[in-house]
């Protein structure tokens, strides 16, 4: 595009400088599509060594796939091919993991910012973020089951406990390195302490809440499955259910639906990440 | 400098305050208990849990548990390092490598860990192989992808220079790149550190198996007062994972202190 010389006349310049920039552009989708060679070089020799091994561990992936689409994707088009079975259960999962990411998001984001801005409670809550932090999520299942028993109650829980940290350590991480001259600025022209809170903290926080929010959107899928493992619906139950089966293809495409939707979710967010934070050049 | 702080004007000084928030929490758990707003039939009192959490530092059962989730820990992650930083390493001075791979591992990367839990149920027969295998795949992305981007940011300059001196790509890497690179491997580290103890821990809660912190848990679940040892082993393996956390993050401090982006 840079190299593109200068068009000699005006009526010839529109014509000229479209038919570049359709072929950069379609140069552009290629060689980013040429970059996925590996994908069917990989999924051959998946395929072509699984076939060799005859493994009953190792299915081949035209296996998985198969199952796959008998397990869950027999369904009309209206509903995207999902089938009943995958109606009853990829929905619920997806929900509570939603539903205890924004819980976690909201109070951590709240929590956080607060203990951010106030030195004296950052002193006092600091050990516990950290105790927080460190608590290996999944052994806490036991006592949330002890707590709520299996359902929907535990298992959001479970998700919004075990993720919460991430984000209130990135916010107050965020919120404490504002900086002071911009602060000074806002309440020189101003602007009260709600406005400050928006315009000043919040933006400058953004960045550091962001990576909290992502690296909780993937804590968030495995604390859905391990809670699933221990109830009777959803993707996580579906793999438990396979493995107790001895239905090896069944627990591969548990595994491959589950990278599948871990790849969607972090992609999502990176999308809505761009968006919110257009402005923040420094980003990464 | 701490002291004078604490006698001065307590507030000002952070292990003060730590241990009054700590104390304080605790004392708000015990009396929601005693007042009956948490029912102690399905959750322990605070003092129960701590008086328990301290006799479990004198059971010798425990303690080999406590060891076996250990051992797992470090081997899994010894080996990942010996992978991971390697591979970073290629992945970050090849860009060939690195594009032809990189849309392999945006796919492996989202596959939640413990969904390979099942899986590796069926294909390790010994639990230490599982779990070190587990460890491996979770604990392998911090380190490959912090050993890749630090790799990006080594001063191009100071490698040009040596490469004006006649040194080849080779004694540039290990010369310059790797010394450059290991602040961000170190954090990797840290960071897959915190992983593999969670997946140790996954692994014997959610794949059984005799020994390990997580198999304690699952045994101390079917016992009368179940619900008191299983929050008080998870406040020890809360506790062990700041010990370590906080072990590698002043082994970072000591030994890259020259580094402007080494942990606070």
């Amino acid at each position: 595009m840079t190299t593109r010389p200068p068009a000699p006349t005006k009526g010839l310049s529109t014509r000229r400088s479209f038919g570049p920039r359709v072929g950069t552009a379609l140069r552009a989708a290629l060689s980013r599509l040429a970059r996925l060679w590996i994908v069917p070089v990989v999924l051959l020799v998946w395929e072509l060594a699984t076939r060799a091994m005859r493994h009953p561990f190792f299915p081949p992936p035209s296996l998985i796939v198969t199952h796959m689409r008998e397990l869950w994707f027999t369904g009309s088009p209206a509903t995207l091919w999902l089938n009943d079975t995958a109606l009853a259960n990829f929905p619920q999962s997806l929900g509570r993991l939603l539903a205890g990411w924004v819980l976690a998001g909201v109070g951590g984001v709240t929590l956080g910012v607060a203990i951010g801005r106030s030195s004296l409670l950052y002193r006092f809550l600091d050990p516990i973020i950290q105790f927080g932090r460190a608590l290996p999520a999944p052994a806490l299942l036991p006592m949330f089951l002890a707590l709520f028993s299996t359902g929907t109650r535990m298992q959001v829980a479970t998700i919004t406990f075990g993720i919460v940290w991430p984000v209130l350590f990135n916010a107050a991480d965020g919120a404490r390195s504002v900086e002071p001259g911009h602060l000074e600025t806002a309440r020189v022209f101003g602007l009260s302490r709600g406005q400050r809170l928006a315009r000043v903290i919040l933006p400058s926080a953004a960045p550091k809440i962001f990576a909290g929010l992502r690296l909780s959107l993937s804590l968030a899928l495995i604390l859905m499955v391990i809670a699933e493992f221990f109830s009777t619906e959803g993707i996580g139950f579906q793999l438990r259910a396979a493995q107790r089966a001895f239905d090896l293809p069944g627990v591969w495409g548990a595994i491959v639906l589950l990278g599948i939707l871990g790849y969607l979710l972090n992609q999502g967010f990176l999308l809505l990440e761009k968006r919110a934070l257009t402005w923040h050049d420094a980003k990464m | 400098m701490i002291p004078r702080l604490l006698f001065r004007r307590p507030f000002d000084s952070a292990l003060f305050c730590g241990f009054l928030g700590v104390t304080g929490l605790l004392l708000l758990a015990e009396a929601a208990g005693r007042l009956g707003l948490v029912s102690t039939v399905q959750f322990p009192l605070a003092s129960t849990v701590l008086v328990a959490a301290a006799g479990l530092a004198a059971d010798p059962e425990f303690l080999l548990d406590v060891g076996a989730t250990f051992a797992a820990w470090a081997m899994g992650l010894a080996l990942t390092v010996a992978v991971a930083v390697p591979a970073g390493l290629l992945l970050g001075s090849v860009p060939a490598v690195e594009r032809a791979l990189r849309p392999v591992i945006e796919f492996l990367r989202p596959i939640p860990s413990v969904a390979l839990i099942p899986l590796a149920a069926f294909v390790f027969t010994e639990r230490l192989d599982m779990k070190i295998a587990m460890i491996m795949y979770a604990s392998t992305w911090p380190i490959l992808i912090n050993t890749m981007y630090g790799l990006r940011e080594v001063d191009p300059l100071a490698k040009e220079t040596l490469r004006t001196f006649g040194f080849g790509r080779l004694a540039v890497l290990l010369r310059v790149s790797l010394p450059s690179t290991a602040p961000f491997i170190a954090t990797g580290v840290r960071v897959a550190a915190t992983i593999a103890l969670i997946l140790a821990i996954s692994t014997e809660l959610l794949a059984g198996g005799s020994d390990g912190i997580g198999a304690f848990i699952i045994l101390a679940g079917s016992s009368p007062d179940g619900l008191t040892l299983t929050v008080a082993a998870t406040v020890w393996a809360g506790l062990l994972g700041i010990a370590t956390n906080g072990a590698f993050v002043w082994a970072e401090r000591r030994i890259f202190h020259w580094h402007p982006g080494t942990a606070r």
